[in-house]
């Protein structure tokens, strides 16, 4: 027994975790302490969005929307009546992304495919245009400046702990709600819709749940992301954010669980490795990408996995 | 509202129109024939301006002579992208994410090529000889450039809808987006067709590019404002549609030469606006589209 599945995925929580934890204490600047943050934070924005893509097979491109408005919630509230709005403000972001993502919903997923993709890309598109135009509230190109958390999460070990945890329990409460009955449902979705509304099963209904989950983690993330840097700014709105998640899940892997978060902290790493030595990342991140799309669609943790498949016995091939 | 000031919007809404579905014509044709959604397509728009650039104000060719030119190297690239690249994920299982995600990066990689060959800053273009001055009826002006787009957008749209119609090739590619397989079985080459209607739509694209680059300035993030404006169009205009981008050009241009003049600072929101009340009643665009409904 002691091999079995579930003692395998403990070993891969406890190490997940246990890394993330000690990186504080191994770090040697606060450099690497702001990068594993970003790690944490677009890995929690891309396992939320998978649940969307690689799970219900409903490409948006306007992820981007919620992430921005969880950002700016918190960061309009702390900017306009103090921090100690900062932590109610990313419930109520959570809240108001909740109503608008119902209503969203119920428009974008009357289409589907490439039409569901370019409705939520406009949407998203829309809300960074009046983010941006919209000056006197949300001070434009400009962005907000000196957000700060209140009390002792001001100390950003302490503000790293508390993203740890928060990160790690949504990660965790979106696995176990991928492999639930409701999962599964979404997984039926994507494959087959049509024998989902013969078995009495409501497609959009759960396309319309999915899409809310999805943006309300998206929103936490974005509400996260707000303390880091201690600023926000309008390019959490603009469609290449969205993009940067739809790359960061094709790279770790569409139909793996953790893949999109292994492929947000590789995209991370990359673009600090690239970033470090020439201006043309895209160039390079593009190429990449490019490349994985073309040879190796699975993406990171999916070849992983197909290899690890390969090197076992086939009797225990068929187990898996 | 008097009269002038009527007509003035009109046309250059009209202008804006023609811009627009130029490229949306280019979107809306590959995915009718190939069912590609082309997301890069705003790049090759922006690939035919900066050809424009280089081939005016540097190595100072004719502004007519450039503007073909532009087209057909921006017709060009889109053909190699299409058979070096795009080709090889035909066929593939959930093939639309694929394709967006693959355009996707054709755009990273055709801007930061851009900026590395013709640098960040903003270039622009001179108005070909004769057409920088304005026509004048009465106290209506009318900027002669303008009413060039709009007759070359006629005639592009005149020839398009007679090659589409009336000659073999057109009648192929209209087989090809209907059937495949049985244009494959009688005889036709099909990927090649694909590649040609592919570098057909990315000249249309580069064209507008060079059009416009007179009256907007060429900068490396073009591209992307383009793109979304054609997708509104394409959108409502029901997708795959011809007819339809058509009118969903006309419609945006219009709402957006009029929002502009009435409410500049919110214009650009106006035609997300009209496409919300669109989608509200007619989720599958103004004309028949090619299975909205499919998942």
């Amino acid at each position: 027994m002691k091999s079995g599945p579930k003692f395998s995925a403990a070993v891969l929580w406890t190490l997940m975790i246990l890394g993330f934890a000690l990186v504080p204490v191994l770090m040697r600047s606060s450099y690497q302490l702001n990068l594993a943050s970003h790690v944490l934070v677009w890995g929690l924005f891309a396992v939320a969005f998978n649940m969307l893509w690689g799970v219900t097979g409903m490409l948006s491109f306007g992820q981007a929307l919620y992430y921005g408005l969880g950002a700016y919630f918190v960061g309009l509230m702390v900017e306009y009546l103090g921090s100690a709005w900062y932590l109610p403000a990313i419930g109520i972001g959570m809240l108001a992304v909740a109503a608008t993502s119902f209503l969203l919903g119920l428009l974008v997923i009357r289409v589907g495919g490439v039409y569901f993709t370019m409705l939520t890309l406009a949407f998203g598109q829309l809300a960074w245009q009046i983010t941006f135009k919209w000056y006197d509230f949300t001070g434009g190109d400009d962005g907000i400046q000196g957000i700060a958390a209140p009390g002792f999460l001001q100390n950003p070990i302490a503000y790293y702990y508390f993203l740890l945890v928060l990160v790690m329990l949504s990660i965790w409460i979106l696995k176990r709600m991928a492999y639930s009955p409701f999962g599964l449902m979404l997984r039926c979705v994507r494959q087959n819709p049509e024998r989902v509304r013969f078995l009495g099963r409501r497609v959009r209904r759960n396309q319309l749940r999915v899409y809310m989950v999805s943006s309300l983690f998206a929103a936490l993330a974005g509400s996260l992301m707000a303390g880091i840097d201690n600023s926000i700014h309008t390019d959490m709105f603009f469609w290449t954010t969205s993009g940067e998640v739809i790359l960061m899940s094709v790279l770790g892997g569409l139909n793996q669980f953790f893949g999109p978060f292994v492929g947000a902290a590789a995209i991370i790493i990359i673009e600090d490795i690239v970033g470090a030595w020439t201006e043309y990342w895209s160039l390079i991140i593009g190429s990449i990408i490019m490349s994985m799309v073309i040879l190796f669609p699975k993406g990171l943790v999916g070849e992983l996995h197909q290899l690890k498949l390969r090197m076992m016995p086939p009797k225990a091939r068929r187990s898996e | 509202m008097d009269f002038s000031f009527f007509i003035t919007q009109t046309i250059s809404g009209l202008t804006m129109a023609t811009l627009l579905f130029l490229v949306a014509s280019g979107l809306t044709l590959i995915f009718g024939v190939g069912n590609v959604f082309n997301f890069a397509h705003g790049s090759f728009y922006m690939v035919g301006a900066y050809f424009g650039y280089q081939l005016v104000s540097i190595w100072e060719l004719n502004f007519w002579v450039a503007l073909i030119l532009a087209g057909v190297g921006a017709g060009v690239v889109g053909m190699l992208a299409e058979s070096l690249f795009l080709r090889r994920i035909y066929g593939r299982v959930n093939e639309g994410g694929f394709q967006i995600l693959l355009t996707y990066c054709f755009i990273l990689i055709i801007d930061d090529l851009v900026k590395l060959v013709w640098g960040t800053e903003y270039k622009s273009l001179p108005r070909p000889k004769g057409f920088s001055g304005a026509l004048n009826f009465g106290d209506i002006y009318l900027p002669s450039y303008n009413l060039v787009i709009i007759a070359v957008g006629l005639i592009v749209v005149v020839a398009s809808w007679w090659i589409l119609t009336r000659t073999r090739p057109g009648k192929i590619a209209r087989a090809a987006a209907v059937d495949r397989e049985m244009v494959d079985t009688l005889g036709v080459n099909v990927p090649l067709t694909m590649t040609l209607v592919f570098g057909i739509a990315t000249a249309l694209g580069g064209m507008a590019g060079a059009l416009a680059a007179p009256l907007r300035t060429v900068t490396p993030g073009a591209g992307v404002e383009v793109i979304i404006d054609s997708l509104i169009v394409v959108v409502l205009g029901g997708m795959g549609n011809f007819w339809g981008a058509w009118l969903g050009a006309l419609l945006i241009g219009e709402v957006n030469a009029f929002a502009v003049a009435f409410l500049p600072k919110w214009a650009s929101l106006f035609s997300f606006l009209v496409m919300v009340i669109v989608l509200i009643f007619k989720p599958e665009g103004l004309f028949s589209p090619r299975q909205v409904r499919k998942v």
